[in-house]
């Protein structure tokens, strides 16, 4: 083996320009925003920074008051955010992962139809986005047509972008943009597991059926673990498809988090309290990841 | 491997739904593009009473769609640029060295993806405006090169990730072999590792570019009406009295053009790079 003279400092230097970037933009505006939310930055403060003054523990107590509008409206957000991500990444997930197990044997037309299916995943999210607002319109949409007039399960036209129907037209959309990352990674996931366990299996008997459960998902496992959680993350943070659909303030059915943490932000321009609102997000965000990279090593170690 | 009836059925129904789930928006965006704006205006046709490629027209003085066009494309391919030579040397670091503080960096890197971007916003806003005016001219704020920095930093953690496990998959013999033969870390990087690595910079390469170009939240409040990128501007055929839906299919289909080619050109890289690090 050669020697190679190598001067220490050689990978410091490589991951420097990285480290850097990301000291500046994410290291620290994260520290200034923690510390925003313990001033009182209001709008006159903006480009004063300096001179915005010390609010203590205020904006936090402001925003977890559920008597006042404020505290209740947040706490309102962050429930319908939960139903919001159950649902989306569970309906995702479990398209994701049919699809991958009828395209898992070969056939004729598979190669087409798994790149169909990965398109909207390549689209970008508002143009894709933005054509499902044209189709939920009331009077010249698609879906208000067929429903009436194609299928005849409706009589009258429904506003899909308004009121409480707007929690499903958001969740359905959201699916569409999601599901197909599921597919991607759970296919690809699949593609790595040995085929002689399914020879195995057949010579033992199992059909496809047993053959899915017993091999496919849990060798799949792993792959979920991580699927799962970015499949949470990207949805409980999703600001995309509301504002595409809705604007920069969402119907109160459809007013997840991070589009009512935006819109207060920038209607009343109270930074400080939007920080603190941005810092009990990231709080929770923090805890869920914890306890489940937790549980789920700890399940793994055991099995 | 024998398929029981049941599977088949199965498989048939899962195909037809999720077929008409991801084709009908593409249906009503490329046939609503081609429909004069009378079709669109009143109930919802399947086709159009004549096709007309006049939106395909009207969309650039609607709106300054070629000006928004040009933003994003300046923007998305600066930051990927950029973003790609940084990620290929930190990637190469921790793939090829073993130094104190490599764990606490990838750690640092990888986490903060998982953070939400309105997390960021408000602070980078005030931050952005605060440099500016300690400037005394406007470098950041509401500008293409703000734009630039804040997207090559949202794409560099997953980047440097990606290319890292696929640097692990090429044999370190490799970059020994040349090092004996006297050239040194940058040149076995850039002679040997780099050629072999082609796929996964051009997986990395596809991905910074995709989000970038379909990025919104910065975009909304970062920009102005010179600086504007097309996830924004696009909005704008909307906010007039009257709303060109066929425009806006039609403006919509134009923007998606680059990047849905692109993706199906490299596709294979871009699946083999993405799915590298999560199946491992």
């Amino acid at each position: 083996m050669a020697v190679s003279v190598r001067p220490r400092w050689v990978p410091y230097l490589m991951v420097l320009p990285a480290l850097l970037l990301e000291l500046l933009v994410h290291i620290i505006p994260m520290l200034v925003g923690i510390w925003m939310s313990f001033v009182q930055l209001t709008q006159f403060y903006i480009s004063n920074w300096a001179n915005a003054p010390w609010a203590g523990l205020g904006n936090y107590k402001v925003a977890l008051d559920t008597g006042s509008p404020i505290g209740s409206d947040l706490l309102h957000s962050f429930a319908i955010t939960i139903v919001y991500t159950l649902i989306v990444v569970g309906v995702s997930w479990s398209l994701g992962m049919s699809a991958a197990l009828v395209l898992q044997s070969t056939f004729r037309g598979r190669g087409v139809l798994r790149t169909m299916f990965l398109v909207p995943y390549s689209l970008p999210v508002y143009a894709g986005v933005i054509t499902w607002s044209f189709m939920l319109q009331r009077d010249n949409g698609l879906v208000n047509h067929v429903l009436i007039e194609d299928l005849h399960v409706m009589d009258g036209s429904s506003f899909w972008l308004i009121g409480n129907k707007a929690f499903a037209s958001m969740a359905v959309v959201a699916v569409w943009r999601s599901w197909p990352f599921a597919f991607l990674m759970l296919t690809a996931g699949m593609q790595s597991i040995p085929t002689d366990m399914y020879d195995a299996a057949a010579v033992d008997g199992a059909g496809v059926w047993r053959q899915a459960r017993h091999i496919t998902l849990a060798m799949l496992r792993p792959v979920n673990v991580v699927l799962v959680l970015m499949l949470f993350l990207w949805t409980f943070n999703d600001f995309n498809t509301p504002f595409v659909l809705f604007g920069p303030t969402a119907p109160k059915s459809a007013d997840i988090i991070s589009i009512h943490i935006y819109s207060n932000s920038f209607v009343n321009w109270n930074f400080g309290l939007g920080s603190a609102m941005s810092v009990l997000l990231l709080l929770f965000l923090l805890v869920v990841t914890g306890v489940w990279l937790l549980v789920m090593g700890r399940r793994s170690r055991r099995a | 491997m024998h398929e029981p009836a049941s599977f088949r059925i199965f498989r048939w129904v899962v195909v037809a739904v999720l077929s008409v789930f991801t084709l009908v928006p593409f249906y009503v965006m490329l046939t609503s593009a081609v429909k004069p704006l009378g079709d669109v205006q009143g109930d919802f046709h399947w086709w159009p009473t004549h096709a007309t490629l006049r939106p395909f027209v009207d969309i650039w003085s609607t709106v300054p769609l070629g000006r928004y066009f040009l933003n994003s494309l300046f923007v998305c391919v600066l930051s990927t640029v950029f973003s790609v030579i940084i990620a290929i040397f930190a990637a190469y670091a921790v793939s090829r060295f073993r130094f104190r503080g490599r764990n606490a960096f990838t750690g640092t890197v990888l986490s903060t993806q998982m953070f939400p971007g309105i997390l960021f916003l408000l602070p980078l806003f005030l931050i952005f405006v605060n440099i500016d005016k300690s400037l005394g001219f406007t470098a950041l704020y509401q500008t293409r090169l703000g734009l630039i920095v804040t997207y090559l930093t949202f794409t560099l953690p997953f980047s440097i990730w990606m290319l890292a496990s696929y640097l692990d998959g090429i044999p370190r013999e490799l970059d020994e072999a040349a090092k004996v033969d006297g050239t040194g870390d940058l040149g076995a990087l850039f002679r040997i590792v780099l050629p072999a690595a082609r796929p996964g910079v051009i997986a990395v390469a596809v991905y910074a570019f995709m989000t970038a170009w379909g990025e919104i939240l910065f975009a909304s409040v970062m920009t102005n009406d010179s600086t504007k990128t097309l996830s924004i501007g696009l909005q704008y055929y909307s906010t007039q009295i009257n709303v060109y839906w066929n425009q806006v299919m039609a403006a919509s289909l134009v923007v998606s053009v680059p990047v849905v080619a692109g993706f199906l050109l490299l596709q294979r890289y871009l699946v083999a790079g993405l799915t590298a690090g999560a199946v491992k």
